[in-house]
């Protein structure tokens, strides 16, 4: 276990503070200039059962939860037994003495005991237990006292009242430590010294919310759905600071209903769900494909079918993004796969949506969406946002609303607009917008409306942040993938490269249209393509073999299918162990050759 | 309301596409109620949008030389509320029938309802599924018998103007394709109103349900002592199912949808940029 990359799980009960000691230790440890990275389960429930909060901080950028864990913290007794057991050799344990006794005690563990009742009650000041934790986690594992009291400070320094005794309780957590843990701990932290790095803490949903705003999005209309909920939670707060408005609709049907209504004005409009949400969405989603109205609906993924596990993660949705709706609407699907590119992938979406006017679903998930992460400072100067083409006023009524052009695009006007009237139409209709169920026209506004999406396909191969690749460009074993997995791919590839394997990964962020040109490069000179994916029945790894199949024949490459389907993310130590996997069996079937 | 200083006419209002409904339907009654209300009121149809749903009356839009949207079975109101949300200087109506109003799109009748939204909401009640061919609807008598039902149907009819004004909608009317010139004003009152402007148009199917005489019998005007400002006299009037009254059942002003999302913003201030926003997530 080196200094400076250690991962702690905190487990207890809901409702005892867990989180808030976790991501108040985690904003400790990035003030200070290290790099986090969090991990979260939650009971579905509101109060009781078991919570796990992990973090992962390192002085290099964090790209997974790790494989396991070095340190627990238990705050109960369950949060004692519960994990022990999962606890690596050598590993530290720092649990509240006051209400767990370590049962299964190994010698290969090293125990701290914190009395946080006994401490709490001496200040009488029992609400303060989480501080006398946290004070005591960061005297253990290096972190400084002036930073650890800043935090405070800054997290919870709204409760001016009890300011002074949280203070008091860290304090105390942090003598105690100082003065009875004599043995060092074999994991800890150092961080940098001087000056705290540049850089931003925050959620995979905070991120997708503040490049909502940064794109320009000014009506949001949402129903509560774990996990997205905080996106309107926020929005709720900061969008009618910019003339924009956040409404909680009645259920999800109305929401994407409302944000397609406001978005025919000419505003831009989104909604975020969850899967459940979504499936109720799409009758509406074929609507703003149909009506070329454009529209962005956040999926953040979540273990399904049906109500599923709300509070658990999964890449399932895939396939209904790309497909569902009757008979065939086209939309854009993009999937961010870190923190920070939530961000950049807001962008897109209102770009490809408000430019080619249509539904664009962004794929996050659970484990993506309320995790912290550390991140650079976002390139505000970077963002070119694009408009929707609108028509130049005539007045003379003649213009088609839906006219066919060579890019599929038709300048749209907006209510308001002059002698521009039109019905924006669920049926189908010919190029003045009136219904129309002649054969050719059904075929002629089929091909217009698709012939978009491979515009955009054109387009995409000139935008940025729209495919990721990397790694070993001449490996014979790759890997493809998308959304959150990214993290824990890389992470597997460092871990491989360094044992001596070569690999190559790519990851579109626009998944629907795929990057044909760039995925059809890569896949020649490969002999095997990985791909991991949090789904069963290994979706992306069919789209890619079905689309690529003539590529993949000719070169002789095969497809390998890695589906995880418990709820939790990728481990990286399970793609690194298929990379050897694949790597040893390939050099047999050399050897055979 | 954006309006014209002159009023275009009646027939440049109308749009040349030629309506689909079967020649006597209640439906034609209801658009020129419509084109003489909006030409009376001398409306800029440029600041007009229709949303429609599905169903005979779902056409309508296109029949009106203003924009509109023809949006999906039962969810006309959502789609109206964010219309209006996002440019509140357009004059928003939403019109359906009584299968996308009380079927498949009631649930969002109460929401529109308590959100005041400044729309108005005109539904052609035929007490049947027209487009469809002829099936029972939310309002349709008991003891219907159509292929749908060819025992006779046997749930009970809802009562739209009870059930609106039990949401708390702040206008509540009913008016009757065969008297356009009454129903026109009722459009114009809902116009006028700012929020919610419910209007049920009895509008009869001539094809699967024709109703005109028994219409023609049972309806009535609200009796001239009828105070519309009150909410409890005006259900009492749409729980006597023996008459049909036609009129305003209800009103009274309260600030619509719109202004509360302004008072938010105002609430909410306006200081505010995305870098100041981003430096709240330093480290």
């Amino acid at each position: 276990m080196p200094v400076n990359d250690m991962v702690i799980r905190i487990g207890g009960e809901s409702g005892e503070g867990i989180v808030t000691i976790g991501e108040v230790f985690v904003r400790i440890a990035a003030f200070a200039g290290l790099e986090v990275y969090t991990f979260r389960t939650f009971p579905a429930e509101i109060l009781g059962g078991h919570v796990t909060f992990q973090a992962r901080i390192s002085d290099k950028p964090v790209l997974s939860q790790g494989d396991d864990f070095d340190v627990l913290i238990s705050l109960n007794q369950e949060g004692y037994d519960n994990h022990i057991s999962e606890l690596k050799p050598g590993g530290v344990v720092l649990y509240d003495s006051s209400t767990a006794t370590p049962t299964v005690v190994t010698e290969e563990h090293i125990l701290y005991a914190l009395p946080v009742d006994d401490l709490a009650r001496s200040i009488n000041f029992m609400r303060g237990r989480n501080l006398v934790m946290i004070g005591a986690m960061v005297q253990l594992f290096g972190l400084s006292l002036d930073k650890a009291e800043q935090m405070v400070h800054r997290r919870l320094g709204r409760f001016k009242d009890v300011l002074p005794k949280n203070l008091e309780a860290l304090d105390l957590g942090y003598r105690y430590a100082q003065d009875h843990f004599t043995l060092r701990p074999p994991v800890y932290l150092e961080p940098p010294g001087g000056d705290t790095r540049q850089g931003l803490v925050m959620t995979g949903n905070q991120a997708l919310a503040l490049g909502a705003i940064a794109a320009g999005c000014r009506v949001y209309a949402g129903y509560p759905i774990t996990p997205a909920t905080d996106i309107m939670e926020f929005l709720a707060k900061e969008l009618p600071k910019v003339g924009g408005v956040v409404v909680q609709a009645e259920d999800e049907i109305s929401a994407i209903n409302i944000a397609i209504g406001a978005s025919f004005t000419g505003a831009r409009a989104m909604t975020a769900t969850s899967g459940p949400g979504l499936s109720l969405m799409i009758e509406a989603l074929g609507l703003a494909s149909m009506t070329e109205t454009p529209l962005v609906v956040i999926d953040v993924q979540r273990a399904g079918p049906a109500t599923g596990m709300p509070t658990k993660t999964a890449q399932g949705d895939l396939y209904l993004a790309f497909y569902a709706g009757n008979d065939e609407p086209p939309r854009f699907v993009i999937a961010p796969s870190s923190v920070e590119d939530c961000f950049y992938q807001m962008i897109n979406a209102f770009n490809l949506a408000e430019r080619y006017q249509m539904p664009v679903i962004v794929l996050s998930d659970q484990a993506l969406a309320p995790r912290v992460e550390t991140c650079p400072p976002f390139q505000l100067d970077q963002i070119a946002l694009l408009d929707r083409e609108l028509v130049e006023p005539s007045g003379n009524g003649a213009h088609q609303r839906y006219r066919f052009t060579e890019t599929g695009v038709s300048p749209m006007p907006l209510p308001g607009m002059k002698g521009l009237h039109y019905t924006a139409e669920g049926l189908e209709h010919n190029e003045k917008g009136n219904p129309d169920y002649t054969p050719q026209t059904h075929q002629d506004m089929t091909e217009k409306r698709w012939r978009k999406v491979n515009t955009a396909r054109d387009q995409l191969a000139l935008w940025p942040n729209v495919v990721e690749e990397w790694g070993d460009e001449d490996a014979a074993i790759a890997i493809m993938g998308w959304g959150s997995s990214l993290g824990p791919v890389q992470e597997a590839m460092t871990r491989a490269q360094s044992a001596g394997y070569k690999v190559a990964a790519l990851f579109p962020k626009v998944l629907f249209p795929m990057p044909d040109l760039r995925i059809r490069r890569f896949i020649r000179g490969r002999r095997v393509i990985i791909i991991p994916e949090l789904n069963h029945l290994g979706q992306f790894a069919r789209v890619v073999q079905h689309r690529y199949s003539p590529e993949l024949i000719r070169h002789n490459v095969e497809v390998i299918s890695l589906t995880k389907y418990q709820g939790l993310p990728f481990r990286p130590v399970e793609i690194f162990d298929k990379i050897v996997e694949v790597a040893q069996s390939l050099t047999v079937r050399v050897s055979m050759e | 309301m954006i309006t014209l200083t002159e009023s275009i006419s009646v027939k440049d209002l109308k749009s040349d596409i030629k309506p689909i409904w079967c020649p006597g339907c209640g439906d034609f009654g209801v658009l020129n109620a419509m084109l003489k209300a909006l030409t009376d009121l001398k409306l800029d149809p440029d600041y007009v949008a229709i949303a429609s749903g599905i169903g005979c009356s779902g056409r309508f839009p296109a029949f009106v030389n203003a924009y509109g949207f023809h949006g999906v079975h039962g969810r006309v109101l959502p789609l109206a509320t964010g219309i209006k949300l996002a440019k509140p200087e357009l004059t928003v109506f939403a019109v359906g029938g009584d299968g996308d109003a009380f079927s498949i799109g009631a649930g969002h009748l109460p929401h529109a309802a308590r959100r005041n939204v400044d729309i108005t909401y005109i539904v052609m009640d035929n007490e049947i599924y027209g487009l469809t061919k002829g099936q029972p609807s939310p309002t349709s008598p008991i003891g219907m018998e159509k292929k749908a039902s060819p025992y006779g149907t046997y749930d009970n009819p809802l009562n739209p103007i009870a059930m609106v004004l039990a949401y708390g909608a702040t206008f509540v009317a009913r008016g009757f394709s065969s008297q356009p010139r009454e129903l026109a004003e009722l459009i114009k009152l809902g116009v006028q109103h700012p929020g919610f402007s419910f209007i049920q148009a009895i509008s009869p199917c001539v094809t699967f349900y024709d109703t005109y005489a028994h219409f023609k019998e049972t309806t009535t005007p609200i009796p001239d002592s009828h105070d519309p400002a009150d909410r409890l006299a005006a259900m009492r009037l749409a729980f006597e199912t023996n008459v049909q009254y036609l009129g305003v059942f209800y009103q009274e002003e309260q600030l619509p949808h719109h202004a509360r999302v302004s008072q938010v913003g105002e609430k909410a201030g306006s200081n505010f940029s995305l870098e100041d926003l981003l430096r709240r997530f330093e480290r």
